[in-house]
């Protein structure tokens, strides 16, 4: 029950900010300040869950398998790979590292 | 396309003319893409515990990427369904500013920005803002979004699916297919130090308050990175002025 009201809030408030954008006058968001923190909040959160993601498990520090996928995954980036190509190099080494008994 | 000489007519846009197949094979190139990496989206948030039906209704209803994952990661984490679904939303906001911009292109009718809202995401947006005029954006808006809606529903359904099918996710290191979409995204926003900055400071509120904090609330914190690096900034440049 819990996933679902976590499902409806989430489907919900996604929806409204979408359509808030094409609904206002485009003058609403115009300020500079919240021009620059709308632009910021998305790297901080990105950041942050990149960061979570890899290298906890069950709420605690480690550093496993998906570290070395996550790097895979940077160089791809760098190499200007396209997007399927990324998430398909971070998949493939995280479960090769993990084969070989990382 | 062969050689065309326009005629001579006064055009009241500054870019060269973009022939409409161009435009729907990029549309088509960016929403098989990033469609197809539904099936990541459906594998992991089976993993995670949600039903096939819950799966598919969150890329039904949500329908953006970031906060899809965001989700289901901080539901594994065990957070509470507000914190989870906070997380979500404001990940999601940028659709918001993202739609400011597609408003004044598309120019769409009233009763159209119900059903294309839905669209307004990091692709559709990219796509559009990339053509030349609002014939050609509007295009590319159109087929991008109808593209990615099909394939992103139809790869998430196969790869809930698939989870079911593999068992442990973690053994094919689908697991990491989360954090890297993350980081793809975060990728081309890190123009500058100030972006940077934010980034790093975000990593360190994430992971350090994770130990301390309920679950879902640390990512909630490491937003505050962005005020914070704003604010430093803005002092920084003040006492540069004052000297």
């Amino acid at each position: 029950m819990n996933v679902w009201l976590a499902i409806g809030l989430t489907a919900a408030g996604c929806y409204l900010v979408k359509l808030l954008g094409l609904l206002v006058p485009a003058d609403t968001l115009e300020r500079p300040l919240v021009q620059r923190l709308a632009a910021l909040v998305p790297v901080a959160l990105l950041a942050a869950l990149t960061a979570q993601q890899t290298f906890s498990s069950q709420g605690s520090l480690t550093v496993d398998a998906r570290a070395a996928g996550l790097a895979a995954a940077g160089l791809a980036l760098v190499l200007r790979a396209p997007f399927l190509v990324v998430v398909g190099a971070a998949v493939l080494v995280t479960a090769g590292v993990r084969a070989l008994g990382g | 396309m062969a050689e065309q000489t326009a005629p001579p007519d006064i055009r009241d846009e500054i870019a060269p003319p973009k022939s409409d197949a161009a435009v729907v094979r990029d549309a088509l190139g960016v929403g098989i893409a990033v469609g197809l990496s539904g099936f990541a989206f459906g594998v992991t948030s089976a993993g995670s515990g949600l039903s096939l039906l819950q799966t598919c209704a969150l890329s039904l209803l949500v329908f953006t990427g970031a906060s899809q994952f965001a989700l289901v990661g901080a539901l594994a984490a065990g957070g509470n369904p507000f914190t989870a679904a906070a997380g979500a939303f404001f990940l999601g906001t940028r659709n918001a500013f993202y739609g400011l911009r597609l408003g004044q292109l598309l120019a769409f009718r009233r009763v159209v920005r119900p059903f294309a809202a839905q669209w307004v995401i990091d692709e559709t947006t990219a796509v559009a803002l990339a053509q030349p005029d609002r014939r050609t954006a509007r295009l590319g808006f159109t087929v991008t979004g109808l593209t990615l809606y099909v394939l992103w529903n139809l790869t998430t359904l196969l790869g809930a699916l698939g989870a079911e099918a593999i068992g442990d996710t973690g053994a094919w290191g689908l697991d990491a297919a989360g954090p890297a979409v993350f980081l793809a995204l975060l990728a081309p926003m890190l123009k500058s130090a100030t972006e940077r900055a934010t980034a790093a400071l975000a990593v360190l509120l994430g992971l350090g308050l994770m130990p301390v904090l309920p679950a879902g609330v640390p990512v909630l914190a490491a937003a505050l990175a962005a005020p914070a690096v704003l604010w430093f900034r803005g002092r920084r440049e003040e006492k540069e002025e004052g000297r």
